[in-house]
């Protein structure tokens, strides 16, 4: 009895309607990856800052609305925190000489204490949107995804323009071979911090629209946003040379890079969509990402490995003389 | 144009690892002078090479680099007086960027790096001109990733990299060392034909004493931190690797047993 009515819970139209929501909250993540795409890829730092950026962007966007700020100017505002909070992580990577991935769970752990504060002691903020007038919201889907989709463009062309500059070149270059960028003249301590501002000033933005359009600011709201994050880029890349398997111009690449968001989340709808707990999204998201970031490895494996040359050499040697040669 | 005075350098200070690496160097070249220095295995040689690139600050001494005191410069300031070519081939250039766009990075070496772009059309018409002259048909690849070529194609293309933006010193070191020898030979014939037609003040550490005698109007030779030995115009063009042996002999006190070098 119980059984059939989950089953009959489960129908198409019910996943159908929550597919634009979901595409909606991916873009979102996918704006977020974006940023996560520069420290992870560009500069070739593990960046965990981004937990706590994510919901700085959150708690300060919400808190300024509140008080009376224009929306827009508080995505704005979040963006500024999040390149703050970036540079802190940056000084203490750089400056001070503390692994990148020691210096991103720092300024993450001092977050924790710094959102909280920014939400007036409180864990949640709510922000009605039927109250204040947001960039963002649940209430208005279809607009949201126009808004969300929008702002992903822009931000995909500033990247595109940046990274094509001198200054660009210089940045990339750092996080390839930082010994040969030192050798040209690149300050590339400068270059990483710059970066690491870089991306969680977008982190910080997709923080920002995550909270108004959910309608609240939690602190607990970026949480796992890295893992979520390197599951976008992945998912993004992976398809993207699965697609174009000659290679494509860096607009693509970022252009999967939010599809990949979009992608994530909406494997999520479809898990809630299977009424599975959503206590578990956690476990599932670090299994899916584990499986993508393997993905690579096992696949070169498959091509060349230890197991495959004894066949091979089995094989030649004829059955017999499988240890003898 | 280079001038080192009094260098010294230890490394690990006050510890049972305690090591003089440089003691007491002085050196001078001369605009265009190519000198090529050689020793055995912890002579420090490209330690010198490394003092003048402003990999760490030295412990006592001055350098100078054009009548400019670079000793308080780090490495990157210092990256607008000097090219260099390192021994290991993947050091010297950025696998996952595009031929043209490593090229375009060495040509802004010492410049403010702004929002201009990376690369412009009349900048990639000069570098299939340059590659071209290289004779490993790279400008037919200008945008291939780096990380796609081969070691003598990536120290070939490092060393257009150093001189593109003519430096004030060229620092190589043992950058033939990493390659099979028909490469090495190809890699020091492209490196002569670059320090010659830009007339460049070169400092070429070597590990064969064949081509340290080769190439360069200078030679010296050190051990245990310090120059033993020095030679120049008609007198190194004249040198053999047996009278290299044999002063190495006389003036450190003991045989130069590195295989590497004999061989050489």
């Amino acid at each position: 009895m119980i059984l059939t009515n989950f089953v009959s819970a489960i129908t198409f139209a019910n996943l159908i309607g929550r597919l634009p929501g979901g595409i909606a909250q991916g873009i979102i993540w996918g704006i977020m990856a974006l940023g996560v795409y520069i420290s992870f890829r560009i500069l070739n730092l593990a960046d965990l800052s981004v937990d706590g950026t994510f919901a700085t962007g959150g708690a300060v966007s919400v808190m300024l609305i509140l008080a009376g700020c224009p929306a827009w100017l508080a995505c704005i505002c979040a963006m500024v925190s999040g390149i703050i909070a970036g540079i802190v992580t940056g000084l203490l990577h750089a400056k001070l000489g503390i692994p990148a991935i020691l210096a991103g769970i720092l300024t993450q752990f001092a977050l924790y204490s710094i959102n909280l504060r920014i939400m007036g002691m409180a864990a949640n903020q709510p922000a009605n949107p039927d109250v204040y007038n947001l960039v963002i919201t649940m209430r208005k889907i279809p607009l949201s995804i126009v808004v969300g989709a929008v702002l992903a463009i822009v931000l995909m062309v500033l990247l595109y323009w940046y990274f094509g500059t001198e200054q660009g070149s210089a940045m990339r270059a750092s996080g390839s071979n930082p010994a040969m960028g030192n050798a040209l003249g690149i300050n590339v301590n400068t270059m990483k911090i710059i970066g690491l501002a870089l991306s969680n000033g977008m982190v910080a933005l997709a923080g920002s629209l995550m909270a108004q359009y959910q309608g609240f600011a939690d602190i607990n709201m970026g949480r796992g946003a890295i893992v979520i994050g390197l599951a976008a880029v992945i998912i993004g890349e992976i398809l993207c040379d699965a697609i174009f398997k000659k290679g494509c111009n860096f607009f693509i690449r970022l252009l999967f890079v939010v599809i990949g968001g979009i992608i994530y989340y909406i494997v999520m709808v479809i898990i809630l969509w299977l009424k599975l707990d959503p206590n578990d999204l956690k476990l599932f998201t670090a299994i899916i990402v584990a499986i993508f970031l393997a993905a690579p490895y096992l696949q070169k494996l498959r091509k060349t490995s230890f197991k495959n040359a004894f066949k091979k050499s089995v094989k030649m040697l004829g059955k017999e003389d499988k240890n003898n040669a | 144009m280079l001038k080192l005075v009094n260098v010294c350098k230890t490394f690990n200070t006050g510890t049972i690892n305690e090591r003089k690496a440089l003691i007491d160097i002085n050196l001078e070249l001369n605009e265009g002078d190519f000198i090529t220095v050689i020793g055995g295995n912890g002579a420090g040689k490209s330690t010198v090479l490394n003092a003048v690139a402003g990999i760490w600050p030295v412990d006592s001494g001055a350098i100078f680099i054009d009548g400019n005191n670079v000793t308080g410069m780090p490495e990157h300031v210092r990256a607008k007086f000097i090219g260099r070519v390192f021994q290991d081939p993947m050091m010297g250039t950025a696998p996952d960027m595009q031929i043209e766009e490593n090229l375009a990075l060495a040509l802004r070496r010492g410049k403010r790096r702004g929002l201009g772009w990376g690369v412009t059309a009349k900048e990639k018409v000069e570098f299939k001109q340059k590659l071209s002259r290289l004779g490993l048909g790279l400008e037919d690849r200008m945008t291939s990733k780096v990380g796609l070529l081969s070691g003598g194609q990536r120290q070939a293309l490092t060393l257009l990299m150093a001189s593109i933006q003519r430096p004030k010193l060229l620092l190589l070191d043992e950058h033939t060392a990493a390659l099979d020898p028909a490469t090495a030979a190809l890699v020091l014939e492209i490196t002569e034909q670059i320090v010659s037609e830009n007339n460049l003040t070169t400092l070429m550490v070597t590990h064969n004493m064949g081509d340290a005698i080769k190439y360069g109007n200078r030679l010296i030779m050190m051990n245990e931190g310090r120059i033993i030995y020095e030679v120049s115009g008609e007198e190194k063009k004249s040198l053999t690797k047996d009278d290299l042996m044999k002063k190495f002999a006389a003036v450190s006190g003991t045989q130069l047993d590195s295989d590497e070098m004999l061989l050489g």
